[in-house]
């Protein structure tokens, strides 16, 4: 513990750790500097001058953001002096400030309107004509509108600093100073918004949001981003049943404020015109819309005639769901033919790990871990918040980051040793091994092209170093973890206890199975890499959309979204966080409601189909997850017990394959998503 | 982008007066003696500096925008700089500017036709204790009247 400063600030005493800022040791004490360009976390930039404060004995205000405490300080923030300063600092800011509040999108939550609020400092003395300069459109996403903006640097230290990138930057000088994108006139960038909600005014506004809603029109819901396998918490914004944003600014949730494209703007896939709200049903060999009481009739009748079943869920529908499926086939169709598509070799990890005092990696881990080994991803593309975690580890407690890619990768740039290969990332990580034999501890990550022997090669080689060593498997989609975990596998039930019975078919072992009666699909789009041999398979869908799959069933039913269902999901590392129902559907339902409807059909009692019940079933069934309640009621996230002990898989690992996706596609939901294609689609659009 | 074998030695000289990894410390050096050489900081000039720094065009941008004596667009041959600031122009600075203007015939970030001339009005110099200063290409002229002005005009071929 390093020392204790004691200073006393506003007649209080306080004691804060040497090196804390004032503005920080300030917070500790619950009282509020007003800062602008301050942020946590970021370079100090002292730009602003909002956090002047008085200490005794200096010769003139002291910026808080910028001074150390000492021992003995004196300190006033509020002082007459201070208050004279601010409103000072706050009427030279207004300058050419338009003060449009209200038609801004920042009106209501805007940093500047409160201070300037607070200081009554909304007159000027100033009789000079304002600088106006047209509003500048620099992506599908960003917009910057230059009199707005206070010149704080936090959107230029986000980009560069936070994530990585650095397309932002302020070009001329005094009245003149203003933001400039990368690339002249535009913005080749990860579009990921940060700059856009960092911004304490609204300078910068997105290309989803703008002009739409006033903030407090909206209902804020907390829930989980439902693209990569992260499971960033976003808040949505929903105004008349619509989600119109999404963002995390109260820091709740394992991402504090991060978030990528994805998790800020695309859930626009949900009110995607071709939204499917009616269930269809195939009538002499054409599509019709029908009721959903006829839907499940067809559905029903089909189930009860009986024959070689197949099931194949989705890495996207929650826990709840999935263990609910599983349960359905084993129970109902007697069968294990249940799989999903898998994109990374949890299976072996877990097994390899049995017995060793290697353990498995968290968020946190990726953020604290004193080294970190990335091998065969690219993570900056397909897990932007690890790799943001990354970074930030990196520019806070100096990491050593390691690389061991194929190709390059935006890690290379902070990396203490990059090797690359051309095979399966172990002669890459072999050569870096003298290197991460110096370091305390290491986490390791590592994609899809680990796996099987892979796996076990690189623990064995992780025991070899003699250090404590952490593993995180990445896979690609919000629950891709949570279905393992929930045994939506042919080998594995529930907790990754062998089945009973034969192992049943995998996922390309039922599409090549030609004697196939009935398949069941429930969130996923198999067709879309597979060809389906049985031509005389009864295909029931559960989607959001009319996808190859969907085209082929005979029976398709509308199912809800992510963000239109209360449910739990897993994520990468193995945390469990809440899913909570923002918009209410149409015409769909939810996964486990149609899963009710249909085992009502049948007359079968799975239990109480309601979200909650089944995840009390699952704390008491599923291993690893007696998680404690509270937790994830709260918007927490709670971590799972790893399982201990072997696992007794017997489906190859060859199966395992990433899509891949970059920062800017999720798999078949891409084509849904607006904002998505029009940013692949822009110019200079990064990664295609 | 190609330099003369002159500036190149400059530039190497300059590297070996910076830390290793903090060699984008010599950019604004650089771009000082490159414009001398090349006229102006044009687009080309400034990727060929960013690559040999290893940073973005962005941030040599931010460099030339903060500062007046970078300009992106080629100056005369005599680019004279008249200071308005407040000590100059308590001592004649703003008449100085005015006369400069009519003598020139230019107004202010302005080149003559011919090249020969280019007019700016500048922020203090650093030559107040002389107010009012002036000053052309790298030459100071201190406690300048109109008088002097048309002097040292005249004397520029
Ligand atoms: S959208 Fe993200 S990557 Fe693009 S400029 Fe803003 S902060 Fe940088
Ligand atoms: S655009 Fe916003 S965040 Fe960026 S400098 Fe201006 S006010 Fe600050
Ligand atoms: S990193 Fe993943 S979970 Fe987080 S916002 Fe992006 S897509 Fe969503
Ligand atoms: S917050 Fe201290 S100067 Fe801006
Ligand atoms: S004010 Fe003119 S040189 Fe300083």
């Amino acid at each position: 513990m390093s020392n204790m400063v004691k200073l006393t600030i506003n007649e209080t005493a306080v004691q804060a750790p040497a090196g804390t800022l004032l503005i920080d040791a300030a917070k500790l004490a619950g009282i509020e500097i007003p800062a602008f360009c301050y942020y946590e976390g970021m370079a100090l930039q002292a730009a602003c001058r909002m956090c002047l404060v008085e200490v005794e004995k200096a010769p003139k205000l002291l910026a808080a953001c910028v001074v150390p405490v000492t021992e003995g300080m004196v300190v006033r923030t509020e002082s007459p002096a201070v208050v004279k300063a601010r409103k000072t600092t706050l009427e030279f800011l207004l300058t050419n400030h338009p003060l449009d509040c209200p038609v801004c999108d920042k009106g209501g939550e805007c940093e500047l309107q409160d201070m300037v609020f607070k200081y009554g400092a909304g007159e000027s003395r100033y009789t000079e004509v304002k600088v106006h300069v047209p509003e500048k459109q620099w992506s599908p996403v960003v917009f910057y509108d230059g009199p707005r903006c206070i010149l704080c640097y936090r959107c230029v230290r986000v980009c560069g600093e936070g994530m990585g990138v650095g397309a932002l930057g302020i070009v001329n000088r005094g009245v003149a100073s203003e933001i400039a994108p990368s690339h002249g006139d535009h913005l080749e960038c990860d579009e990921c918004g940060a700059c856009i909600d960092i911004c304490p005014v609204g300078a910068l506004t997105s290309g989803a949001y703008r002009y739409k809603t006033r903030p407090w029109e909206m209902e804020h819901v907390g829930t989980i981003c439902t693209h990569c396998s992260n499971g960033c918490k976003t808040t949505l914004g929903v105004r008349n049943n619509e989600i119109v944003r999404g963002n995390n600014r109260d820091r709740s949730g394992l991402n504090g404020e991060f978030l990528c494209v994805k998790g800020r703007y695309a859930f626009d896939f949900n009110h995607h015109p071709e939204r499917l709200q009616t269930p269809l049903l195939r009538v002499n060999g054409e599509m019709e819309e029908v009721s959903w009481s006829r839907a499940l009739q067809a559905v029903v009748a089909k189930f009860k005639a009986g024959g070689k079943a197949g099931v194949i869920g989705s890495s996207r529908i929650a826990n709840e769901e999935a263990f609910l499926l599983q349960k359905f086939a084993r129970t109902v169709l007697h069968t294990n033919n249940i799989d999903h598509h898998r994109s990374g070799d949890v299976v072996t990890l877990l097994d390899a790990l049995s017995g060793k005092t290697a353990t498995l990696g968290t968020a946190d881990d990726c953020y604290n871990a004193k080294a970190v080994l990335i091998a065969g991803a690219d993570l900056s593309q397909q897990q932007p918040f690890l790799a943001n975690q990354i970074r930030a580890n990196y520019r806070h407690h100096k990491a050593g980051v390691y690389v061991a890619t194929q190709g390059a990768v935006r890690e290379d740039k902070i990396a203490k040793g990059v090797a690359r290969t051309s095979g399966d990332c172990m002669d890459a990580v072999e050569s870096l091994r003298d290197k991460l034999k110096s370091e305390p501890e290491l986490l390791v990550l590592f994609g899809d092209s680990v796996k099987g022997e892979g796996v076990r090669k690189l623990v064995a080689f992780g025991e070899s170093l003699g250090i404590p060593v952490k593993y995180i498997c990445l896979v690609d989609y919000v629950n891709s973890r949570g279905a393992m975990d929930m045994g939506l596998l042919p080998d594995l039930g529930p907790g990754y206890h062998a089945v009973e019975g034969a192992p049943g078919m995998s996922l390309p072992q039922m599409m090549a199975a030609t004697d196939l009666d009935l398949l069941w699909v429930v969130g996923a789009n198999p067709l879309a890499r597979h060809k389906l041999a049985s031509d005389k398979a009864f295909v029931v869908v559960q989607d959001m959309f009319l996808t190859e799959t969907a085209r082929r069933a005979d029976v398709v039913l509308p199912a809800a979204s992510a963000y239109e269902k209360n449910g739990t999901v897993t994520n990468v590392c193995g945390q469990v966080q809440r899913l909570k129902r923002a918009v209410e559907t149409v015409g769909a339902k939810t996964d486990l409601a149609i899963i009710g409807l249909i085992a009502r059909g049948l007359g079968v009692n799975l239990g109480k189909v309601d979200a909650d019940a089944v995840f009390a079933e699952i704390q008491k069934t599923v291993r690893g997850y007696n998680v404690p309640l509270p937790v994830i009621v709260t918007g927490g996230a709670a971590q799972t017990m790893p399982v201990n002990g072997r696992v007794p898989a017997t489906v190859l690992p060859e199966l395992i394959q990433s899509s891949r996706d970059t920062l800017f596609t999720t798999g078949t939901l891409t084509r849904y998503s607006k904002i998505l294609n029009e940013v692949l689609e822009a110019p200079g659009g990064l990664y295609r | 982008m190609t330099f003369s074998p002159e500036l190149e030695a400059r530039f190497a000289d300059l590297m070996t007066h910076y830390p290793q990894g903090r060699h984008r410390g010599a950019l604004i050096p650089m771009l000082m003696y490159a414009q001398d050489e090349v006229g102006a900081i044009t687009p080309d000039l400034m990727e060929e500096l960013a690559k040999r720094l290893g940073i973005t065009v962005l941030q040599v941008d931010e460099v030339v925008g903060y500062y007046s004596m970078l300009h992106k667009k080629p100056q005369g041959k005599y680019h004279v700089q008249v200071c308005t600031n407040v000590a100059c122009m308590l001592l004649g600075g703003a008449e100085l500017y005015d006369h400069a203007c009519e003598k020139l015939g230019l107004g202010h970030k302005q080149t003559q036709a011919s090249g020969k001339f280019s007019l700016e009005e500048v922020e203090c110099i650093g030559a107040c204790s002389w107010a009012p200063a002036i000053q052309v290409n790298y030459d100071f002229h201190h406690e300048v009247t109109t008088a002097k002005l048309d002097q040292i005009l005249e004397g520029l071929q």
